[in-house]
């Protein structure tokens, strides 16, 4: 079967271009910084089967050190985030050499009761500014002379690190790395009888993963100059699953749909205040219920039974 | 030699005391929650999420039978627990049981759903900064070393009682085997006539019938309102990890140890109480991948 | 920034009186920003909207109105959902002015944002005394109340009618910390001594252990430097261990009227609470509370609710008198410059720092017997003058306060 997955990349990246003309440019910038903390959690569930249920600590933890060697020590914006991403890969280096050792259920119980500590650190550490976070982190031009005070620019920005980290993860499932990971979600048996250092495999997906869910959070800390509780309590973790779950888990662009839908529901059914939650649930069931494979999985599936159609 | 160590702690040996027994107090929650958690996924192999929501309706079942039927606390006591089982009955009738064919985390991700939904509504409907509730047994008497509630002794006594009446029921009656033979083997259960499915069912009712005891339980004492059990939940989850996810005793041993270890941070370093739980969670599971009472698998 | 602002408002303020009517696209828009799902629903919530629409209808019976529409959205207590809904209804729906806003954290987001964009926020729900102090703007009023109010209401209240020893109950977190430190200030400096503390995680469950070691110091006020369910659990298991009978007090630092329902007076009683407003004081306010009731399930408002009527009615007399909406410092200059007056928090003024001053009052909450009817909680205890209970101007460190 041909790979249309370049194709489709391309078109949505211009898509992605155009977009600001039509559509508020820091919804964009959230959407798209969800999206990529969505695509680096489905590296974790679609590709190697492990539902991580504790990625608010890396997506909220790296928030906060770019947001805080940006405000308080003044660093560059660029070197702020790369900050925030590198201290979310050491961080999914300790996490993770402690979670791989379970699997399934346990490795979801495991991660969420990681970042539960990871949270109440952030709680009572004093650098985090407790319930109020870091507030009115400035941004300064970018490499010195890229201007992101403008959300316009800025979007752009935005735009480039996530089709960075979208390559990177396409890069890393369609390598023999990402055919190993398949082979362990399969059968984990079999791919250690075959000889692979199975834990070692995992211990890499999962910092990689930790990796660009840093990314993301570090970014986000920029767009909206802050960084708070909310993006490490496990609720954000919760978010994460429903995200890839409705857009379609192990699909190359489901997390993406996932977040646009999730984002968009939240912005714009903010005025229906109380039922968001309600709603959310709902979501959440029926999917599980009816469409497990998500909306892209659906589509996808859609187009495999009209191909085989019209070719007998 | 005995105040040597006392002084050197820093606590005069009543407040210690004190602190051990509520300790033993709070501990009798975790035991109830983890145990209806352990007994469900012991079965099922189903994490069940929404353990948080159902004791939450446990407590807001107290109070609706008593604001809109003048049902008091001691009648609550056993028809909430009832109601809210054949509830959790009514759900993995509807939906859980359409998800065993498939990998056990789509059963987490639909309670997962089904709590936002349940605490949702809470919210909509009473609003969130919760409803009062009146202590049953006011009063209490002197030990000595602390002044300890009635009803807080009561909550003690009761939750060992339906600890043990449970870990009895599973571990040593016909009952319990069956139930125990079906999680080995479902197919050769069914093979003997008896009826999995149902099984399932009345177990997952059981243990969401045990979440809402404890919500009754903790009506008269916490603050009732809609979050009450989503705060809690993360921390019986990882009760249940220490414990050895599915081992009954290991979940009630867990429960009461852990409270008394939580109440003694807070003596000693109360800033760390929240996080004392998740640290040993850490250790065990370097230690000991299964939990303490668990068997790999 | 800061020059700019001043500047910006001298010239306003010399052209005002020649300035055509200038409201941004002919829609005054007030955008109602809180939660109204979570923790805090139901002291600002739907209720804060309601006395939004009210302020608008009220004025317009004493004065010709122009189109003005009251939009609003839930934040969810999350800073960045707040960071962008208001972005978005400055951006995109031309939104003039936010008010209530609770949260610390969102409510300093959106004030970071109101001062980028030029715009207006009247805060009334959010606690952090950091908006008319080392964060204050020029875009921003603090109404209601805040943590040095009310620290200092309660504190130096008690001290004053014999609560001289006090043991601190204290959410780990930095509000609860600030919240402790204001207090044991005030009530050092008002001849009290602080006897003891202890730092409670946050959010707690049981906090039994905690109380014991309140006891055990005895101290004759347990001050609970907490907020929202923390503050509810821990005044419930009080009564349960019986420390009020015992003789200790209870002073609740953040506490509103919708905590002391949701505790039952038998519960809450002999709890001692500031708060800016409460509707059993005036024939005024026991109007609006009839009106509110009948819209809001029952429930009577809270200060918060009280404060966004107010602060909306004084926003509507401002840009009258300045015929434009279009400039947010000039507008709030115009608000400090006039006096405030209305029906629920009578005659006041703004300060440079953006603070509304106003009378505090203390309260303590009734026994069960003692009170008269649904919602009848608290007995008068003090009056704290608008003078002495906000925070001195030049003690904020606001950096619109000339020194």
């Amino acid at each position: 079967m041909k790979n249309y997955d370049m194709p489709i990349f391309a078109v949505l990246i211009a898509l992605l271009i155009l977009a600001p003309m039509a559509i508020y440019p820091v919804f964009l910038m959230k959407v798209l910084c969800f999206a990529l903390f969505a695509l680096a959690f489905n590296l974790l569930i679609g590709y190697v089967g492990l539902l991580s249920f504790g990625h608010a600590m890396f997506f909220g933890f790296s928030a906060y050190i770019s947001a805080y060697t940006v405000k308080v020590w003044g660093w560059p914006t660029e070197i702020g985030i790369i900050a925030g991403t590198a201290v979310a890969a050491l961080l999914g280096l300790v996490a993770g050499s402690l979670a791989i050792r379970r699997q399934g259920i346990y490795f979801a119980m495991v991660t969420l009761a990681l970042a539960q500590m990871v949270f109440f650190f952030c709680l009572q550490a004093p650098f985090t500014g407790g319930e109020d976070g870091i507030q009115a982190v400035p941004r300064r031009p970018l490499l010195g002379f890229i201007d992101i005070t403008s959300d316009l620019n800025f979007y752009y920005v935005v735009l480039a690190i996530f089709a960075a980290g979208f390559l990177i993860i396409y890069r890393a499932i369609h390598s023999p790395f990402g055919q190993v990971l398949k082979a362990i979600r399969e059968n984990e048996a079999r791919a250690i009888s075959l000889g692979y250092h199975v834990d070692q495999y995992k211990l890499l997906a999962f910092v990689l993963s930790a990796t660009l869910t840093g990314l993301a959070g570090s970014t986000k800390a920029i767009v909206f100059q802050l960084a708070s509780l909310t993006d490490v309590a496990w609720q954000m973790s919760g978010e994460a699953v429903l995200m890839t779950l409705v857009g379609g888990m192990g699909t190359v662009f489901g997390p993406i749909v996932g977040a646009a839908i999730i984002i968009t529901m939240q912005n714009y059914l903010a005025g229906f205040g109380e039922w968001v939650l309600v709603i959310q649930g709902v979501i959440f069931v029926i999917t599980v219920l009816l469409f497990r494979r998500g909306v892209v999985g659906e589509i996808a599936a859609l187009a495999t039974r009209l191909t085989r159609r019209s070719e007998p | 030699m005995y105040d040597f160590i006392f002084q050197f702690l820093g606590v005069s040996p009543q407040a210690l005391f004190g602190q051990l027994l509520i300790g033993l107090i709070n501990g009798a929650f975790y035991a109830l929650l983890s145990l209806g958690l352990a007994v469900i996924f012991g079965m099922l192999n189903v994490i069940n999420f929404t353990h948080g929501a159902q004791y939450m309706m446990g407590a807001f079942g107290a109070w609706m039978l008593l604001h809109y039927l003048g049902i008091p606390y001691w009648g609550a006591l056993i028809l909430v627990p009832v109601i809210i089982g054949a509830f959790g009955i009514l759900l993995e009738r509807l939906l859980l049981s359409r998800l065993y064919h498939l990998d056990h985390l789509y059963g987490l991700l639909l309670t997962f759903g089904l709590a936002l939904i349940l605490e949702g509504l809470f919210r909509k409907q009473y609003g969130s900064s919760g409803l009062p509730y009146n202590n049953p047994l006011p009063g209490g008497i002197h030990l000595g070393f602390m002044f300890l509630p009635w009803y807080r002794g009561w909550v003690v006594l009761i939750s060992i009682v339906v600890c043990l009446a449970t870990w009895f029921m599973i571990e040593k009656t016909k009952l319990g085997s069956y139930l125990r033979a079906a999680t080995e083997n479902p197919t050769l259960v069914r093979a003997f006539g008896i009826n999995v499915p149902r099984m399932m069912t009345l177990t997952y009712g059981f243990g969401v019938g045990l979440a809402a005891l404890a919500g009754v339980l903790a009506a008269p004492i916490y603050s009732v309102n809609p979050i009450m059990g989503s705060n809690l939940i993360i921390v019986v989850f990882a009760v249940v990890v220490i414990g050895g996810m599915g081992s009954i005793m290991g979940s009630i041993v867990t429960g009461f140890g852990l409270g008394v270890i939580e109440g003694l941070t807070k003596v000693f370093y109360p800033e760390a109480s929240n996080t004392v739980i998740f640290i040993i969670m850490a250790i065990v599971l370097l230690i000991r991948p299964a939990g303490l009472f668990g068997t790999p698998r | 920034m800061r020059w700019k602002a001043l500047a910006v408002s001298a010239v306003t303020a010399f052209a005002a009186p020649a300035a055509m009517a200038q409201i941004s696209d002919g829609v005054i828009k007030i955008g109602v920003m809180n939660d109204q799902s979570g923790l805090y629903a139901d002291l600002s919530g739907q209720g804060s909207v309601w006395a939004a629409r009210k302020a608008v209808e009220d004025y317009c019976k004493t004065a010709k109105c122009e189109k003005i529409e009251v939009v609003f959205a839930d934040h969810q207590n999350k800073p960045d959902i707040g960071s962008t809904t208001v972005r978005q209804w400055f951006d995109v729906d031309k939104v003039d002015v936010v008010v209530d806003v609770p949260t610390s954290s969102v409510a300093l987001a959106v004030h970071n944002i109101t001062k980028e964009k030029n715009k207006v926020m009247l805060n009334s729900g959010a606690a952090s005394s950091d908006l008319t102090g080392k964060a204050c703007s020029p875009n921003t009023v603090h109404w209601t109340y805040d943590t040095w109010a009310l620290a200092n209401g309660t504190g130096n209240a008690i001290v004053k009618t014999g609560g001289d020893t006090w043991f601190f109950l204290t959410a780990d977190y930095a509000f609860g910390h600030a919240l402790e430190r204001d207090t044991a200030a005030v009530v050092e400096k008002s001849g009290g001594k602080v006897v003891g503390r202890v730092r409670h995680p946050f959010p707690g469950q049981d906090f039994s252990s905690f109380l014991l070691q309140a006891q055990q110091s005895k101290a004759k006020i347990i001050g609970l430097a907490n907020a929202g369910g923390d503050t509810t659990n821990s005044i419930k298991q009080a009564a349960e261990f019986g420390i009020v009978q015992a003789g200790q007090k209870l002073a609740g630092l953040l506490v509103f009227i919708t905590d002391v329902h949701a505790l039952s007076l038998q519960t809450a009683q002999g709890l001692i609470l500031t708060e800016a407003w409460y509707w059993d004081q005036t024939d005024a306010n026991r109007a609006f509370s009839a009106d509110f009731e009948k819209a809001n399930k029952g429930n009577k408002p809270t200060m918060v609710q009280a404060g966004v009527y107010s602060s909306v009615y004084h926003y509507l007399k401002a840009v009258h008198e300045l015929k434009s909406d279009a400039d947010g410092a000039a507008v709030v200059a115009k608000m400090k410059s006039m006096p405030t007056d209305d029906a629920l928090f009578g005659k006041g003024e703004i300060r440079a720092d953006g603070r509304k001053i106003h009378d505090m009052h203390l309260f303590e909450v009734k026994a069960p017997k003692e009170s008269k009817g649904a919602w009848d909680y608290y007995k008068h205890r003090a009056t704290i003058p608008a003078a002495e209970a906000f925070r001195p101007i030049d003690q904020g460190d606001c950096s619109l306060v000339k020194k």
